[in-house]
């Protein structure tokens, strides 16, 4: 045999070089197998982990229903609008260890169809980790999960993978309401029953909710483009939501359209709007909005649609080839009565409600007393009572200022402005003055209109008599009183944690920094439709040990009216029975 | 941390598999791949509209200067076509050629240095592969907005057996069958790509077989293409074949049974549901030994119930040789049940 083998150099060469090849390229192949067992290990792993936050939703007697995801340990979980609305103001929530929760409905935003329930019972809850959709990429490969034609009777979530097919998708508005703007599209399998549950990248992190598909010839089953609602969209009003409101979109007060050379103008522009105010008009180009390029009408609504109303955003336009910077408030999409949540979607969108019970039988059981007071009807929000939570988390803001609670009176401020002026502030209850050369104002008071005094302030004494009212008597002095949500202060600032009061035609709003409570400065404006008075905190000082601002800036209408610097600070508790003057006296 | 992993996985795939096994690693990005491929794909809008008729679909380039593949179909009907390129530029497309029994069509536009497939380096693949799928699918993308992408495995490379009255397709050749629903609105005229971006074929229509309401979604492989568009695009064409041209050279097809073939003769069929009544029967046929008459009326084929004359050209016709079927006809007030066989025919 051997004398075979050796027979010619030539088979041995053949021979040697064929088992060479061949352990090379089983080595490949085991190297290959490696990486796909590595590769595959760590998506399990990956879903093993996030499926402890997937809820499976059902009304309280078990129909209704679709999918969730914790995003908090004490049980905040992000759904469809189009779930929950369905499911009525307490729910059912099931999690893969098997246990169902009673969960209440928080807040919802019928336009961008999400909705924040709270699971109940616990404040060690799995939960999701935020991620950054605008980090996306199309390839990308995410998984779907939550409980698809209601399969999992025992609430283990259904996986689907798949990859992100487009991102910064719009997708018109389904109905009246729901419009997914800057959407997430993936080709991963999304069903009825997928509805309100999550949509992760590879790494476990929480990019969007699902809530939306294409469908046409083939019935309601995935054809392969799903919508997600972006998590980023839905970062923006979370704190709204936490707030227990119906929320409102968006607009700008002006409609866009295609211009002949694709760029993006101003087609009409509503004259109350805060853009015509800050100088846009018809025909303007926009260059970006929001700190992203305009490049066509839908990228315009993508970027719109992912905010608030009241929210401020830079907006570059050009004319005559010159480019313009300003910062404009948004306006809301709605009116208060057109967002009523039982007007929103009629039936069970999604899923049909045969496959739904068939899915779960839930014992018919009465809720704990302890969770019904978690819930609370007023109208115009989804759950006031969150809201009333939200109220006094952000009031701890004023607790500096607490030493003027009653301290009623006559107050004089005097000090210096920042261009060096001497300037004298007088407070009474009658009403508030302000002495400066050349821009002294006078507000009365009892029974006299907000005026804008001093002139092209806005208001800057009709604000300060909120400011005394707030610190003096608290929220009780006003007619309306609530918790907004947050928002970027000034369009680039901060983010702050906002509180609403209105009081004879003066609509206020409070800001407190979102990392410390500390209060910053507040807004008040004399009417809808009008610029506010802008008062930003620099500084505190103690004044006969009490805290108040030191420094401060007044702004109206995109100009800084002045800097005071506060320097004495009198309280004369006894009130003198004369009005101030603009002198001050 | 996670980058780290990520960054050596990476490096582990470049050292083992690359060429053995493209396939294999599903972490590794197919973000690039996208990202050249997807500019190639142009979005198409058109004549149509309405509820069954969308007025858009896609297509690819296959030059610097302009040459567009698509589908044949209605949205090339109208006097103007649209095209919108990847970076939102829209120009008017002219149709250059259309090849029926492709159901393809090749057009024009004017414009310069554009992204684009070489069809010399189109590939083709086996059953497994992972590939990737372009199209303006729903019409999801308008302007600058990137192309759909999905991604899937080819299930099967088959000859897309289109027969009359169950598949509606004039394309009956190759092609890839793709596990993804690729096949939607508006997909017409995408592209299939491997996973590292290499073109593979024109996705094709939406097709549902009618008896069994499930849904094909198939591409044609770009070697069943190429030569016709070279063709088109050098100006050297002439469309030789017809999709109702039976005797076209090279691609043989059967002809399909009708009633005349078993001796047959209905009324005729001038309504839009005329009932299947036997007007004649041919002397010396099939159809009369086994006793059929004039005046009988076919209600079922097999185990379909025949409403129409059209429907009962429809059920003959996805006849094979030899096939026996059953027909039951009511004649006065009973129903009566024949055996008849397909005969075999000269081709």
């Amino acid at each position: 045999m051997g004398i075979e083998m050796l027979r010619t150099r030539n088979h041995l060469v053949l021979a040697i070089a064929t088992v060479w090849f061949a352990s090379l390229f089983s080595g490949r192949i085991d190297a290959a197998e490696q990486t796909v067992l590595q590769a595959q290990a760590q998506r399990v792993e990956v879903v093993q982990k996030v499926a402890a936050t997937v809820v499976a939703i059902f009304s309280a007697d078990g129909g209704g229903g679709g999918s969730g995801v914790l995003i908090s340990p004490d049980g905040y979980a992000l759904s469809n609008f189009h779930v929950t609305s369905a499911c009525g103001d307490f729910m059912k929530c099931g999690l893969n260890d098997g246990r169902l929760y009673d969960a209440v409905i928080v807040g919802i935003d019928p336009t961008g169809d999400v909705a924040l329930v709270k699971l109940l019972g616990r404040d060690d809850f799995p939960c999701a980790t935020l991620g950054d959709s605008d980090k996306l990429s199309v390839g990308d490969w995410t998984y779907a999960m939550g409980n698809p034609f209601l399969l999992a009777t025992d609430f283990q979530p259904t996986v689907t993978a798949g990859i992100v097919s487009g991102i910064h998708r719009y997708q018109y508005p389904a109905g009246t309401f729901l419009e997914y703007t800057d959407c997430i599209q993936v080709d991963t399998s999304i069903n009825p029953g997928n509805s309100g549950g999550p949509l992760f990248n590879a790494a476990g992190e929480l990019v969007g909710i699902n809530g939306r598909i294409s469908v046409e010839k083939r019935g309601r089953v995935n054809v392969g483009a799903g919508y997600s609602i972006s998590i980023n969209q839905i970062k923006h009003f979370m704190d709204h939501l936490k707030g227990g409101h119906v929320v409102d979109h968006a607009t700008l007060g002006a409609t866009v359209r295609t211009g002949s050379d694709r760029q993006v103008v101003v087609d009409s522009i509503l004259d109350l709007s805060a853009a015509y105010r800050r100088g846009l008009r018809e025909d303007d180009e926009i260059v970006s909005f929001a700190g992203r390029p305009v490049g066509s009408v839908n990228q315009f609504k993508n970027i719109l649609g992912i905010y608030p109303k009241g929210w401020s955003l830079p907006i570059t336009f050009r004319r005559d080839g010159k480019k313009q910077d300003i910062i404009v408030e948004l306006r809301a999409l709605h009116r208060d009565s057109e967002l009523k949540p039982k007007d929103a979607p009629k039936g069970k969108p999604k899923p049909p409600p045969d496959e739904l019970h068939k899915g779960a039988k839930l014992p018919k059981e009465e809720l704990p007393a302890e969770y019904k007071k978690l819930f609370v009807k007023k109208t115009g929000y989804a759950n006031y009572y969150f809201n009333q939570q939200e109220q006094q988390r952000v009031l701890h803001g004023l607790e500096p200022l607490q030493s003027w609670r009653d301290v009623t009176g006559r107050w004089k401020l005097t000090g210096k402005t920042g261009q060096g002026e001497d300037f004298v502030m007088t407070l009474t209850d009658k009403g508030l003055g302000l002495q400066l050369p050349l821009r002294p104002g006078l507000q009365p008071l009892e029974g006299a209109d907000f005026i804008d005094e001093p002139a092209g302030t806005g208001g800057l004494l009709a604000a300060m008599y909120q400011f005394k009212q707030l610190i003096t008597k608290g929220t009780g002095a006003f007619t309306e009183f609530t918790y907004v949500g947050s928002l970027p202060l000034d369009g680039r600032g901060p983010m702050v944690d906002v509180l609403l009061t209105k009081k004879g035609g003066v609509e206020s709003l409070w800001f407190f920094r979102k990392t410390d409570g500390q209060f910053v400065g507040f807004n008040s404006k004399l009417g809808s439709d009008v610029d506010p008075c802008e008062i930003r905190f620099l500084d505190f000082g103690m004044y006969s040990g009490k805290r108040f601002p030191s420094r401060f800036v007044v702004r109206h209408a995109d100009v800084d009216f002045a800097t005071f610097d506060v320097l004495t600070l009198e309280v004369l508790t006894s009130e003198p029975d004369k009005k101030p003057d603009a002198n001050g006296n | 941390m996670h980058c780290l992993l990520r960054t050596r996985l990476f490096r582990v795939c470049l050292i083992g598999i690359v060429t053995v096994l493209n396939t294999a690693a599903w972490g590794q990005s197919s973000v690039e791949s996208i990202a050249a491929v997807a500019p190639k794909v142009v979005k198409i809008f058109g004549a149509g509209g309405g509820a069954k008729l969308h007025a858009y679909g896609s297509g690819f380039l296959v030059s610097a200067n302009g040459h567009i593949v698509t589908v044949s179909s209605h949205i090339l009907d109208g006097d103007t076509v649209n095209v919108v390129l990847h970076d939102g530029r829209r120009f008017p497309g002219k149709v250059l050629g259309v090849e029926p029994p492709l159901d393809m069509a090749v057009l024009k536009i004017e414009a310069e240095g554009l992204p684009h497939f070489d069809l010399a380096e189109a590939v083709a693949a086996a059953p497994g592969t992972r590939v990737l799928a372009f199209s303006n699918a729903f019409k999801v993308a308008t302007g600058d907005e990137q192309v759909t992408v999905m991604h899937g495995v080819i299930s099967a490379k088959t000859t897309l057996a289109a027969r009359r009255g169950a598949f509606e397709s004039p394309y009956t050749g190759q092609v890839y069958v793709v596990d993804a629903v690729t096949n939607n609105s508006g997909a017409a005229g995408g592209v299939l790509t491997t996973w590292d971006g290499r073109l593979l074929g024109m996705i094709g229509k939406e097709l549902r077989n009618a008896q069994t309401n499930t849904w094909l979604n198939y591409v044609m492989p770009i070697s069943e293409l190429k030569e016709t568009i070279t063709q088109i695009v050098t100006g050297d064409f002439s469309s030789k074949k017809r999709p109702d041209d039976e005797e076209s050279p090279g691609k043989p097809r059967p002809r399909r049974y009708e009633s005349l073939d078993f001796g047959i003769i209905t009324i005729p069929d001038v309504l839009n549901r005329t009932p299947a009544y036997i007007d004649r029967i041919l002397p010396g046929s099939q159809a009369e030994k086994v006793g059929l008459r004039p005046n009988d009326l076919i209600l079922f084929v097999g185990d379909n119930l025949v409403q129409s004359c059209k429907l009962l050209k429809e059920d003959l016709g996805r006849l094979e040789a030899n096939d026996t079927v059953k027909l039951v006809v009511r004649r006065g007030d009973t129903l009566v049940s024949v055996e008849l066989v397909a005969p075999r025919k000269a081709e």
